[in-house]
């Protein structure tokens, strides 16, 4: 599959190839970020996971489309309101439903599982129903376009260079509210052994609620993200969710650290293999080599040794 | 300090406990004893609200938490160490004394705290599951303690553990009582440690208290005949 390529082009593609495996990468942790907190920690899966994505991609659009109309000067920074509010947003509603459904059925998996695939199925018809079955995109700001020239064959783009800052930034505000912080002390309580953790004074439900939303709010991120790099219509959150479940499980549940580089190994070899095979097999290739590692370790990549 | 009135709790239509008085005064340590199945883990965690009871109430220091939250009546001052002492086993050591912060809005663990577990500072950067047993037992009293209980519940805190560490873990108790004039209930099977600690003793059995007594000429022989099957 080599042929016709000399070795400088060769190494070229491996660079670009490997840069869009990076943006990928990005993409795919900030969306296992807030998997991995909702169903690492929690162990809670969130079928309609995708849909709080778009709807943080939708939050993105609305806010553009404001922008455009009301204030055109200051579009170069619509992002970042776009982004806060996306967070606000879904993880509010996160809130709700964790309130409204999610306390309701702890200790019931399947349980959970069907109730947030059928809230998946409603979002996306409101979605639908409110925003139009066509897919939606924003105009980028100008400072985004455009890409970085680094040698004559090589070349990045800088919106995929500002997703992976942006991924990079939130990566570490989570490790350190997961490990640093109040709250995230009282999560890892909670997770292990809730009536404990009741007992030593936390508020567990409280403690829950904030979880699932903070969960939530770093998918709708990652939504608004996604905006910079595609368009985004009511089923495109059931596109990714497969994935994000794999690179979470394949990570480790309950492992940030290996959450990231299931997502970095996962992502990468997509991108690359992409090049050379079609699509479709590279991720048939990825699924194989993934689904053989972990029946050989069913823990994931990374766990934490403790005496049994 | 802590008064139980007319306590009844069951599990579903079984009713295990059938109307338990009793008050422990500041500064008192008393030990509940009695056989296992007779009740004494259910009147613990009756106690925390684990367990609902239903009917019959109970105070602390005047206020009255028995429709309290378990977390709701950490705030009021019960503190407690569970059979199995429950910690966390993927947290640190200093991780597990936090969490006992979260109701006293604290930041930082007492130094005090430390003093009385000189080991658990040493390791306080190991992982919780980690520790040895009679460490884990340590860990948990101090992680009870961060919350600045008034009461402090123990439930078999000797279970599993190796007699040496068993006599010291009675002078801690004397001494955490001393310095902090809280009081102790602990339950307990090993009769030579209850009267090392308590100050009065107490026999649960089939749900109910059928003896009480004070430790100054505690008739020895008739408790542990009650313990004996």
């Amino acid at each position: 599959m080599f042929d016709g390529f000399t070795m400088g082009e060769l190494g070229a593609i491996f660079a670009m190839q490997g840069f869009a495996g990076l943006i990928l990468f990005s993409v795919f942790v900030l969306m296992a970020l807030g998997l991995a907190i909702i169903f690492g920690q929690m162990g809670v899966i969130n079928m309609a996971h995708g849909e709080f994505l778009i709807l943080g991609a939708y939050v993105t659009y609305l806010c553009a489309q404001f922008f455009e109309a009301f204030l055109p000067n200051l579009y170069g920074i619509y992002f970042f309101v776009a982004m806060a509010l996306a967070f606000c947003v879904a993880g509010a509603f996160g809130m709700l439903v964790e309130w409204g459904l999610i306390r309701h059925l702890y200790r019931r998996p399947l349980d959970t599982l069907l109730a947030t695939w059928g809230l998946s199925l409603i979002l996306q018809q409101t979605y639908r129903s409110v925003f139009g079955a066509r897919e939606v995109g924003v105009t980028i700001p100008e400072w985004m376009l455009g890409s970085l020239q680094l040698t004559d064959l090589i070349e990045v783009p800088i919106n995929g260079i500002f997703v992976m800052t942006l991924t990079t930034v939130i990566a570490g505000l989570v490790a350190f509210m997961m490990f640093r912080s109040g709250w995230g002390r009282r999560v890892r309580a909670v997770v292990q052994d809730r009536t404990m953790a009741g007992a030593v004074g936390i508020n567990t439900e409280m403690t829950d609620r904030m979880t699932f939303g903070i969960g939530c709010g770093i998918a709708g991120v990652a939504g608004s993200a996604f905006t910079m790099i595609g368009s985004t219509g009511p089923t495109a959150g059931q596109l990714y969710i497969v994935d994000t479940f794999l690179v979470v499980v394949f990570g480790g549940a309950g492992s940030l650290f290996g959450t990231i580089a299931s997502a970095f190994t996962i992502s990468q070899a997509q991108s690359v293999l992409e090049f050379f095979l079609s699509g479709s097999m590279a991720k048939v290739l990825t699924l194989l080599t993934v689904v053989g590692i972990l029946m050989l370790r069913p823990q994931g990549l990374f766990t934490l040794k403790i005496r049994k | 300090m802590l008064q139980v009135r007319d306590l009844h709790v069951a599990y579903g239509q079984s009713e295990v406990l059938h109307g338990i008085d009793f008050s422990v005064a500041p500064g008192e340590i008393v030990a509940i004893m009695g056989r296992n199945g007779m009740g004494k883990t259910t009147l613990m965690k009756a106690l925390m609200g684990i367990v609902p009871s239903t009917a019959g109430d109970v105070r602390i220091a005047d206020s009255d938490v028995t429709r309290l939250k378990t977390y709701r009546r950490v705030a009021e001052g019960m503190g407690y160490v569970p059979q199995g002492r429950a910690i966390f086993s993927t947290m640190t050591v200093q991780e597990n004394v936090e969490t006992g912060l979260s109701s006293t809005g604290k930041k930082a663990v007492p130094g005090d705290i430390y003093e009385l577990f000189p080991v658990l500072l040493e390791m306080k950067g190991r992982r919780g599951g980690n520790l040895s047993g009679g460490q884990q037992q340590q860990l948990a009293i101090a992680r009870a303690l961060a919350s600045e209980p008034k009461v402090l519940l123990l439930d078999e805190p000797t279970e599993g553990i190796q007699p040496s560490i068993i006599r010291e873990m009675g002078r801690v108790l004397r001494r955490i009582r001393d310095e902090r004039g809280l009081s102790i209930v602990v339950s307990e099977q090993v009769l030579s440690f209850a009267l090392d600690v308590a100050d009065r003793v107490l026999v649960l059995e089939n749900g109910r208290f059928v003896h009480d007594a004070p430790r100054e000429g505690i008739d020895e022989a008739k408790i542990s005949k009650f313990l004996s099957v």
